[in-house]
């Protein structure tokens, strides 16, 4: 992405990788080992991040773990006020999900009405044991009862700021910046 | 791109990129049928008005379960149950269906139009659920979903079209959409079923049904409308279906990995021999029905607002 003078890069390539290196070890460490975990990722930023993790956890235990793929555009609570929906995504989890302790996996974690939306169509597909959020960012200003599990970097920041996550996946390169009043 | 439609009233107002979209929405869609749990809240409190005056299984059921599926209230009308055997006109009954404040109405009417007037009275998104012998927009598109999904493409396809052209909006609508997508379209059925300067939209139009099906990719059978025809268009039904019946001997003359589709309901014997209609390596009539609740839903999604 084209630096301009409005942006700050706040993590690079190296920061993010160790970020997920840690949260890989946490979410073992945590649940005692890979037994009944699964991770979901949210589109788009989030599923890269899953799949990233899921190449981190099956290096460190040598065994392969589930990855989904959730679009949660049509459980949005403005799907009803605001004019435009967004295009579809489609969601992929090929595994059933009852008695497993689901990783949600997503790039920034901000208002928390994603991951409301996430955890509804989550409870569509079965009954997890437990539900835990991984996220690469938390930049604050929750408007929902609902934080992370397992966080990359706490990047507090202002309602005027946007927080960007670029993947090598899908912008070409690694690295998180803030952009200013947009 | 945003999708800026009002209403579906024909394929032949849409755009390439519009049927593009609608498929790859309708993609989309199509996991949710598959779930245990198949609903999704995205449209609650929504109000589908499924308005009838023509018989239907598949179309009025598979629109219904879309908007289920997506958690609107559907409510189906069918003529016959309801004022229009007190004499009621259609523009009557559309403006009293306005006022309840529906969302959207989708609507099948034996006169060619009667979508187009409807869109043009209330306010409310129209889908066109088949009118007269003009356009069957949603099957169109679940069949062109459905020949995508087999073939990887439509561009440079040949699909033949076999059967009583004159009476079917499904033969009207596919010919807009497949040709707008690339494909080559060719028609046959007896003289007396095949209207006059058909060819002004571009397609091969043969009486033999063997001439068109010859090295085809898709053949599309169409349904022998009884209830259409007042005069007799051809002899017997045993005499038709001995000249424009699918069956194993003249599929040979298409290409090897040829798909069958019908637009349902089917008559066994007349257009399509049973075995051919039931053989899962070229039929795929049972993955058009499939195909119609995604696009149905695609469409209920898009023209409440979704697309951009």
């Amino acid at each position: 992405m084209a630096e301009n003078k409005n942006t700050k890069t706040v993590m690079d390539k190296d920061g993010i990788e160790r970020c997920l290196t840690r949260i890989a070890y946490e979410i073992l460490e945590k649940n005692k080992g890979m037994e009944n975990i699964v991770l979901v990722g949210i589109r788009t930023g989030g599923v890269y991040l899953a799949e990233r993790l899921q190449k981190k956890i099956s290096d460190i235990e040598r065994d392969k773990i589930p990855l989904g793929i959730l679009d949660i555009t049509l459980y949005r609570d403005d799907i009803s006020v605001s004019t435009k929906k967004p295009r579809l995504g489609e969601t992929k989890i090929n595994f059933s999900l009852d008695d497993k302790i689901v990783i949600l996996v997503d790039d920034v974690l901000f208002t928390g009405r994603t991951i409301r939306a996430a955890m509804d169509a989550l409870i569509d597909f079965g009954r997890p044991k437990m539900i835990q959020l991984a996220v690469l960012i938390d930049r604050g200003h929750r408007e929902l009862p609902i934080r992370a599990d397992f966080v990359g970097k706490n990047l507090p920041s202002s309602l005027w700021e946007a927080v960007r996550v670029d993947l090598v996946e899908k912008d070409g390169m690694d690295e998180v910046v803030i952009e200013e009043g947009t | 791109m945003k999708f800026e439609k009002k209403d579906i009233l024909g394929i032949k107002d849409l755009s390439v990129d519009e049927i593009n979209l609608i498929l790859e929405t309708a993609e989309s869609f199509l996991e949710i049928s598959t779930r245990k749990i198949k609903k999704v809240p995205t449209l609650r409190g929504k109000t589908i008005i499924n308005l009838f005056y023509e018989a239907s299984t598949r179309t009025r059921t598979s629109f219904e379960i879309a908007g289920k599926r997506l958690s609107a209230d559907t409510i189906n009308i069918s003529a016959s149950t309801s004022s229009v055997v007190k004499g009621e006109t259609l523009i009557d009954t559309a403006r009293n269906l306005e006022a309840m404040n529906p969302d959207v109405i989708v609507i099948r009417h034996s006169a060619a139009g009667a979508p187009h007037l409807l869109a043009s009275l209330v306010k409310q998104s129209i889908i066109n659920a088949g009118d007269g012998a003009h356009e069957h927009p949603t099957q169109a598109l679940l069949d062109i979903m459905t020949i995508k999904e087999h073939k990887g493409k439509i561009s440079g396809l040949k699909v033949a079209i076999i059967g009583d052209i004159e009476h079917s909006r499904v033969a009207r609508s596919n010919i807009y959409g497949l040709s707008k997508m690339g494909a080559q379209v060719v028609l046959a059925g007896p003289a007396t079923m095949l209207p006059r300067y058909i060819e002004q939209m571009g397609v091969k139009v043969y009486t033999k049904m063997e001439d068109a099906i010859t090295n085809a990719d898709v053949v599309m059978m169409l349904r022998i409308q009884l209830e259409r025809q007042k005069q007799s268009l051809f002899p017997s039904l045993r005499e038709y279906s001995q000249h424009y019946c699918l069956n194993r001997n003249n599929i040979k003359l298409a290409r090897k990995d040829v798909i069958v589709m019908h637009p349902g309901p089917i008559n066994r014997g007349v257009e399509i021999s049973p075995d051919i209609a039931d053989d899962p390596s070229c039929s795929v009539i049972l993955d058009q029905v499939n195909k119609g609740v995604a696009v149905r839903m695609a469409l209920l999604y898009l023209l409440t607002g979704g697309g951009e």
